[in-house]
């Protein structure tokens, strides 16, 4: 059979396995057995299915296109696959295959709790056909379909535990933003199809609308898509129901569905709309930088492991758009080339992401399985306990702070690369602003790897801070086996960029019609030899003999006595867990610098200190327009206030100023 | 306008139509049941009297026979229903006087003023009695309105909703010298179905929450209202 023919039967089959899974967690409710030995295998299926289906479509590059016989009589769904919706199957089957693997041990905990492991199975199945739906979408009914199907499903997962009034609140708020996104989607999808003349995106891309309603286009499917993928200032969902769900979920909603909605505006925004601007680009780098530090900057501050990965995950997708904003930039002021390198660097960092914040929730997942708390302060000397689960957070932390040879230096490399090519543009304020954001860039480069020193210094190393820390235990051979896949997955995409950015390219011609400088799969010369390469092998290589070098040079000799004794305490009491750096201990000075960025709230006792440095955007935004819709409401409901002889007033005015219009 | 150089029939038209209108302040002051349902019969009979006279000067027998409808319903049958329906409900002797009985007439004045100005453009293709009777037909539509929102008591509410029919027939059989009989029946046992339900209605309300005052017919509402206020103690 010709492979090019297999990805949408792949993809499809992809589908139907999700599908399933959710039938079979339907009958988790009867046995909670069939979770772990039906459920989880499909979704694991799906996920293979997906990524089998997403390097196919990389390997071919063409599209390849289908039509349902479902949906509307005069509307059918109409599905494709071409490189654009690989890189995301790519993306989607790469995480949920180690998450159905994990998945098993992590939803043991709660066969003999009060939550229904049916809801639990039926909605994942759910949430990932959603996601799947989005990607083979050809039409934007189906997406809107899939796209609230996703929504909808995963708003059922971040209520899965609804007995804590917390979960309850992060999920309303997730619906309220998913809806608020939704809306804005279709709109925007409403002015493609008013001027292509129809659903199908063929016709939407064979339209080209002029410049004002691709700019009202462009900021409606900037906001919706925004929305969900967590750009500031519409990211508050995102710190409150990522922490909300359990665990193997959050790595789904912020390694895939954010990358989803990341495909969603790449959809749109490259490929529909067409004719590129330089004001989308503009707009785009100055919210990408934003969110970026923002997101890195409240990370530093968090406590809680999972809500700094979610902070974490905005300031990802900061970088992410900003990348984005790059190559429109590039693209619009005529240089492919560099507009490919830019959308390269930014798909790349999509995979990045997706891997290492995946392997880093499933990670968090595991400290709150084995140790049963997930706030910093009372966690500490955990690679002792959980040496397995610590040494590969380890990775998935050297990963997200951009060290070399690991995946995640790779992709900002790349964006830097880009972004020092803005010499080449012509307008002078695109030559100021972009070396602004590259160097926002750098400080958020910089910050990220605070964060993650802090993460795992706190969390892994020195001493126990509480009882249940000195009593965690390593996970399930599952669970870890679920962390080593996305390892792998990591080493693949650290190891040998040249390859995988070979197949990412054809995304990167899809959209903007040409290819970076071809690169072998040892050295990565994005432009040209001149200007930089790089190549991980060699750095590895190094690293290994430098480190193998140095632990037989400083190993103490066999044989050689060793004496034992107490260190010398300066006549001090011995030191306790206490007196060790605490979560908020360590992020003082960067609190102290970027004060005005955090809303602070500090409270001393005679034995105690408590600090919330929270979101600005909830007192400056939020609150606002909340007693804004809230004053609305008011008036609104004074008109209604029940009373029938009132709303016979209402109707005697109303008929009362009709009439005095048409007299 | 000159009144002397209408016809005899016109001008009785015109002054039964005032006299209509006339009775619809009158409904909208009336705070005693029974005599307000006296009102409105005393309404009806102008009604009729202005399609009957119509029709003489027309000479179409159909308005004759709404006439004649008019009168049986209007006149008869739903204020001998609605007597039986206070005796019923023993509201002989309640009164429901109005808030702010001046300022509810000036209202009802400058509806007057208002529904004349709005019929202004019709004289253009009409002659004069015509348009007054537009004019006044209107006014009665808004007053029945008016008394529907100014008084509390559900009967009187049913009383401003049938002066809102008779305001209607007025209208058509002033503009058009009477609808189709078929449309004329069709309303007559609208109105009719509309009393009897209205009746049903009342006779249940008052035996479940014993009292027939609109405004405290907002206990869904109120209810709302309550939980609001245990959800903000809680």
């Amino acid at each position: 059979m010709n492979p090019a023919a297999l990805s949408l039967p792949l993809a499809e089959a992809a589908v139907l396995a999700a599908l399933a899974s959710a039938a079979a967690g339907l009958v988790a409710a009867r046995w909670p057995r069939a979770l772990s030995w039906l459920a989880f295998p499909l979704l694991g299926l799906a996920g293979a299915c997906a990524l089998a289906a997403g390097i196919d479509a990389l390997w071919c590059g063409a599209a390849q296109t289908a039509t349902l016989p479902l949906g509307l009589p005069w509307l059918p769904w109409q599905i494709a696959v071409d490189p654009l919706s690989g890189v995301f199957l790519l993306i989607l089957g790469a995480v949920l295959l180690p998450v159905a693997v994990y998945g098993p041990g992590y939803a043991r905990e709660f066969r003999n709790g009060r939550d229904s492991l049916a809801h639990l199975g039926v909605f994942t199945g759910l949430f990932v056909a959603g996601m799947l739906g989005v990607l083979l979408a050809a039409d934007a009914f189906l997406f809107m379909v899939a796209w609230e199907l996703m929504s909808l499903a995963s708003y059922f997962l971040v209520c899965f535990q609804h007995e804590h009034a917390d979960n309850r609140r992060a999920a309303f708020l997730y619906l309220l933003l998913a809806h608020v996104a939704g809306l804005l989607i279709l709109l925007s999808f409403g002015v493609l199809a008013a001027a292509g003349g129809g659903f199908s995106f063929a016709a939407m891309r064979a339209a080209h609308p002029d410049a004002l309603w691709a700019a009202i286009a462009f900021a409606l499917a900037l906001a919706g898509f925004g929305a969900k993928a967590g750009l500031a200032p519409l990211h508050v969902w995102l710190p409150e129901a990522h922490p909300a769900a359990p665990s193997h979920i959050s790595a789904l909603l912020s390694a895939v569905m954010l990358k989803v909605a990341l495909y969603g505006f790449l959809r749109v925004v490259f490929d529909l709309i067409g004719a590129p601007q330089w004001g989308f680009g503009v707009t785009l780098v100055i919210v990408g930088a934003a969110s970026a530090v923002l997101g890195v900057l409240l990370a530093l501050q968090q406590s809680d492991l999972k809500r700094l990965l979610a902070y974490s995950s905005i300031e990802n997708m900061g970088i992410i758009f900003l990348a984005l904003g790059l190559a429109q930039i590039f693209q619009a002021a005529g240089h492919p080339t560099l507009a490919a390198l830019a959308l390269l660097a930014a798909l790349y960092q999509a995979l990045n992401h997706a891997l290492l914040k995946g392997l880093l929730f499933l990670g968090a997942g595991a400290v709150l399985h084995g140790a049963h708390v997930r706030s910093l302060d009372r966690l500490g000397g955990l690679l002792r306990r959980m040496p397995r689960t610590g040494w590969m957070f380890l990775i998935g932390c050297l990963g997200m702070a951009a060290v070399p040879p690991l995946n995640g230096f790779v992709s900002e490399w790349l964006t830097f690369q880009a972004a020092l090519q803005a010499w080449q543009l012509h307008d002078s304020l695109l030559r100021i602003l972009v070396p602004l954001a590259a160097a926002a860039l750098a400080l958020t480069a910089a910050l990220a790897a605070t964060v993650f020193v802090r993460a795992f210094g706190v969390g892994f190393l020195g001493r126990a801070r509480s009882r249940s820390a000195r009593h965690a235990h390593e996970v399930s051979g599952g669970m870890l086996a679920g962390q080593a896949l996305l390892v792998v997955g990591i080493a693949v995409a650290a190891l040998l960029p040249g390859s995988v950015l070979g197949l990412l390219a054809r995304a990167a011609v899809q959209l903007t019609g040409h290819a970076p400088a071809a690169s072998g799969w040892l050295w990565l010369t994005p432009l040209d030899p001149a200007s930089a390469s790089y190549a991980p092998l060699p750095i590895l290589a190094v690293l290994l003999v430098v480190g193998a070098l140095g632990v037989t040079l400083l190993r103490p000799h066999r044989g050689a006595p060793v004496r034992r004794a107490d260190p010398w305490d300066c006549g001090f009491a011995p030191p306790t867990p206490q007196m060790q750096y605490s979560a908020a201990g360590f992020a003082q000075p960067q609190r102290r610098v970027f004060a005005p960025a955090y809303a602070l709230h500090e409270e001393a006792g005679v034995d105690r200190y408590e600090l919330t440095a929270s979101d600005r955007t909830w007192g400056r935004l939020y609150r606002p327009l909340g007693a804004l819709t809230d004053r609305a409401a008011d008036l609104a409901r004074r008109a209604q206030a029940g009373h029938v002889r009132r709303y016979l007033a209402w109707s005697l005015i109303t008929l009362l100023v009709l009439l005095w219009i048409v007299s | 306008m000159n009144l002397g150089a209408l016809s005899l029939l016109d001008q009785a038209v015109l002054v039964l139509a005032a006299m209509a209108l006339f009775s619809a302040f009158a409904l909208l002051a009336q705070s005693r049941l029974l005599a307000a349902i006296h009102v409105f019969a005393w309404q009806g009979a102008l009604v009729a009297a202005v399609a009957a006279l119509t029709g003489a000067a027309s000479g179409d027998v159909n308005l004759y026979i709404s006439a004649a409808i008019t009168f049986v319903l209007k006149v008869l049958l739903i204020p001998w229903m609605l007597h039986r329906l206070v005796r019923r409900l023993a509201l002989e002797r309640q009164s429901d006087p109005l808030p702010y009985p001046a300022l509810t007439l000036l209202a009802g004045a400058a509806i007057v003023v208002f529904a004349d100005w709005v019929a202004a453009p019709v004289a253009q293709f009409e002659h004069s009695a015509t348009r007054n009777v537009i004019a006044i037909s209107l006014a009665i539509v808004l007053l029945g309105m008016l008394t529907m929102v100014v008084r509390r008591q559900a009967l009187a509410q049913v009383l401003g909703f049938m002066a809102i029919e008779n305001g209607l027939f007025l209208a058509a059989v002033a503009s058009t010298h009477g609808m189709p009989l078929v449309v004329e029946l069709g309303v007559a046992f609208d109105v009719l179905v509309a009393m009897v339900l209205f009746g049903v209605f009342f006779l249940q309300i008052k035996d479940s929450i014993d009292t027939l005052d609109i405004d405290r017919l907002s206990q869904l509402s109120a209810s709302v209202e309550q939980d609001e206020a245990t959800e903000a103690q809680r």
